[in-house]
């Protein structure tokens, strides 16, 4: 499936689309601009809000001449208040519109929590039923060149104990594309998470429109001596790990959440149910967070491991700026590539120990 | 009448909107005297915040609403849903915690749902309603709808910066808002001179370039012509504007006590409001000038107690929700 691939590098993708026919590609960024463009193109319902979405960049370009194309009432510029415009798109959601607020960083959606947590979430099981928030809230993670402490935060984990909500991810340009078309018409508030670092990201993405299924997890690599449960920049650090693990005899399995509310359970619990044994890469922290829900749901299915459950997850701290220090607070590959080493090297252990135990 | 309409700018107004916001008025305090009459047998179990005194408002700004116009509320809320046109019964049945309320028992007293009357839900977060009806304000714009949102909040909710962000925005977009601010001086406990410097709410509209109206939220005839003004510069395109309605509330902050004996308030200032009662004040207005009769008063009593005692019968009869609602409707499922 051209959809699951990871492709580790542009050149590599470039390869892949001289090599297989009907091959189309683009990147994360242009996937979403895609996306909603038809979505605009076909629902006069929807509309765009956000502070600087019809900026000559177009919020790095997911936005990109949308507003030329669709008109300034369909994609408009939004005031600095985060809170209040977020209320404005539950407001328009309750009275049938279905709107797709953005952000240019994930930072600002703390501003917006109380029309976030307090009235969108609530609004449908509130009130019996009977009026449901179409509202999909994207937002961007920044990394590097010293975003520091309030520009770079990963809070997916804030929104996924929310009932009512549902939390996205999507690591692929594919599922960029799909998630958020599958957002826009699932008639839920959604919280879109993406990530600066994929919006460069060359993949498989067809032209027409297209729905991933939310609450769906894929199997990026299938393996048999670990599992890795990754969430969107992470899920190609993961699956770049997997492949320098080969070389070592460890055959990880890699999934990528894609949805992180609901989660999808079943697929994670049946690849540790073969493998045995588990890694958890998050962009976030590491406390109360995804890998802390992936690991409880396998404890609670009850799941016999062969090896101690591993997270690897920025440290607590908030990020600092000096590019000594960046580079000291991202996990990436190697991380993960340890992390397997000390799983698998300590099943091994065990199994051993359990081996050369006396029989009594 | 005639003379004292003049001075309202609303010698137009026919006997039928007189009667229409006498009946307005009474039929919310006798709801929420009802209320008050049953809460002690503790059969209703959910705070209730009544608008005791401050009738005159919903019904002088509703009356100028269509029914498909939203009205968003807040905690303080049966009066502007009674006034929009809600039937006593879901109310009734919701305050109950039945299956057959408004929201099915999820929400009870403070989370008010009639979407046949343009009440698309009520937010009991102090503020949280105010940007919710810009957006379905906007929607009816992007719409090309002629529906008009009329906000409900108090001055403590002028307080928030959900207010400011969205006036601001309705301003900006020239959305069809009213925003109606029913300045009872309190927020819970709190007087408004402890929490704002300025104490001249309507005045902030000009920051937004918008028109802003201070009138006396006891006096129905005053709400009227203001609301008439602001629905009428709304419903034209003309963008939103603020009507800062002064009034007080008669019973405590919560439940159906008079919050004096707590020391919350001074005795004296709320014994002051009640010489103002609205409905206490039109009502002699009425019989002076001979626009409604006593006949016709008692008349509307009992049309209004007939009503209740039906919802309060209806509402005790009904069943509650079924545990197994518990997790229902926590998501939307769209209709495949």
């Amino acid at each position: 499936m051209p959809w699951t691939r990871i492709y580790g590098s542009r050149t590599e993708f470039e390869k892949a689309l001289k090599d297989t026919p009907g091959l189309r590609g683009i990147t994360y960024k242009e996937a979403i601009r895609e996306a909603t463009a038809q979505l605009l193109s076909t629902d006069k319902s929807v509309f765009v809000i956000g502070e600087g979405v019809d900026d000559s960049g177009g919020v790095f370009g997911t936005t990109k001449g949308l507003q030329e194309e669709f008109g300034k009432e369909r994609v408009m510029d939004s005031p600095l208040a985060e809170n209040g415009i977020t209320g404005v798109c539950v407001g328009a959601a309750a009275a049938g519109m279905k709107p797709i607020l953005v952000h240019m960083r994930t930072d600002f959606l703390p501003i917006s929590l109380d029309q976030i947590l307090n009235h969108a979430a609530k609004w449908h099981y509130m009130f019996g039923g009977s009026v449901n928030v179409s509202l999909v809230i994207r937002s961007i993670i920044g990394r590097g060149w010293g975003s520091a402490a309030q520009h770079s935060q990963s809070l997916q984990a804030m929104f996924m104990n929310i009932p009512g909500l549902r939390v996205i991810m999507p690591a692929t340009p594919f599922d960029a594309k799909g998630l958020l078309i599958a957002s826009v018409r699932d008639g839920n508030p959604v919280i879109m998470i993406e990530h600066r670092w994929l919006y460069d990201h060359m993949g498989h993405v067809p032209e027409e429109m297209y729905e991933v299924p939310l609450g769906k997890a894929v199997v990026r690599k299938t393996g048999n001596d670990a599992t890795i449960v990754a969430v969107s920049h992470m899920v190609h650090e993961a699956v770049q790990a997997a492949e320098a693990l080969l070389d070592e005899g460890i055959d990880c399995e890699v999934i990528d959440l894609r949805t992180l509310k609901p989660m999808d359970s079943a697929t994670i619990i049946e690849s540790v149910r073969k493998t045995g044994r588990l890694i958890v890469a998050d962009t976030g922290w590491k406390e109360c967070a995804v890998g802390a829900e992936v690991m409880a749901k396998v404890a609670e299915a009850g799941v016999a491991l062969r090896s101690p459950l591993v997270r690897v997850n920025l440290p607590e701290a908030p990020t600092p700026a000096s590019p000594v220090l960046e580079k000291a607070y991202y996990p990436g590959k190697n991380d993960i590539i340890e992390a397997a080493r000390k799983t698998v090297g300590n099943g091994k252990r065990q199994a051993e120990h359990i081996n050369n135990s006396p029989v009594l | 009448m005639k003379d004292i309409l003049l001075r309202y700018g609303l010698n137009t107004l026919t006997k039928k909107v007189l009667i229409d916001l006498y009946e307005s008025m009474l039929r919310i305090r006798m709801f929420e005297e009802k209320i008050v009459e049953l809460y002690p047998e503790q059969e209703m179990k959910c705070p209730v915040h009544l608008c005791i005194g401050q009738e005159a408002i919903a019904a002088g700004v509703c009356l100028h609403l269509h029914k498909n116009d939203f009205v968003f509320s807040n905690h303080r809320g049966h009066g502007h849903c009674l006034a929009k046109g809600t039937p006593m019964k879901p109310l009734m049945a919701e305050f109950y915690g039945k299956e057959t309320g408004c929201s099915k028992g999820k929400g009870g007293s403070m989370h008010i749902i009639d979407i046949e009357n343009g009440i698309l839900g009520t937010s009991a977060i102090v503020g949280g309603g105010i940007p919710m009806g810009v957006g379905a304000a906007l929607a009816s714009s992007m719409k090309g709808e002629d529906n008009v949102t009329a906000i409900f909040f108090g001055d403590g909710a002028f307080d928030e910066g959900a207010f400011y962000e969205s006036f601001n925005f309705a301003s900006l977009k020239k959305l069809p808002v009213v925003f109606v601010c029913e300045n009872n001086f309190y927020a819970t406990n709190s007087h408004q001179s402890a929490r704002q410097s300025g104490c001249r709410i309507s005045e902030s509209a000009a920051s937004f370039d918008s028109r802003g109206h201070c009138v006396d939220g006891n006096d129905p005839l005053a709400v009227y012509k203001a609301a008439q003004d602001a629905v009428a510069l709304a419903r034209k395109g003309g963008g939103p504007s603020l009507i800062e309605a002064k009034t007080y509330r008669w019973k405590g902050h919560v439940g159906p006590e008079e919050d004096w004996t707590k020391g919350c308030r001074p005795k004296e200032e709320l014994d002051y409001w009640k010489e103002q009662c609205p409905i206490k004040k039109f009502t002699a207005l009425l019989l002076e000038k001979g626009a409604m009769t006593t006949e016709e008063m008692e008349q509307a009593k009992s049309v209004i107690n007939a009503e209740l005692a039906e919802a309060v019968e209806f509402a005790k009869a009904s069943p509650f929700p079924k545990a197994t609602a518990l997790l229902e409707d926590v998501y939307y499922e769209a209709k495949k």
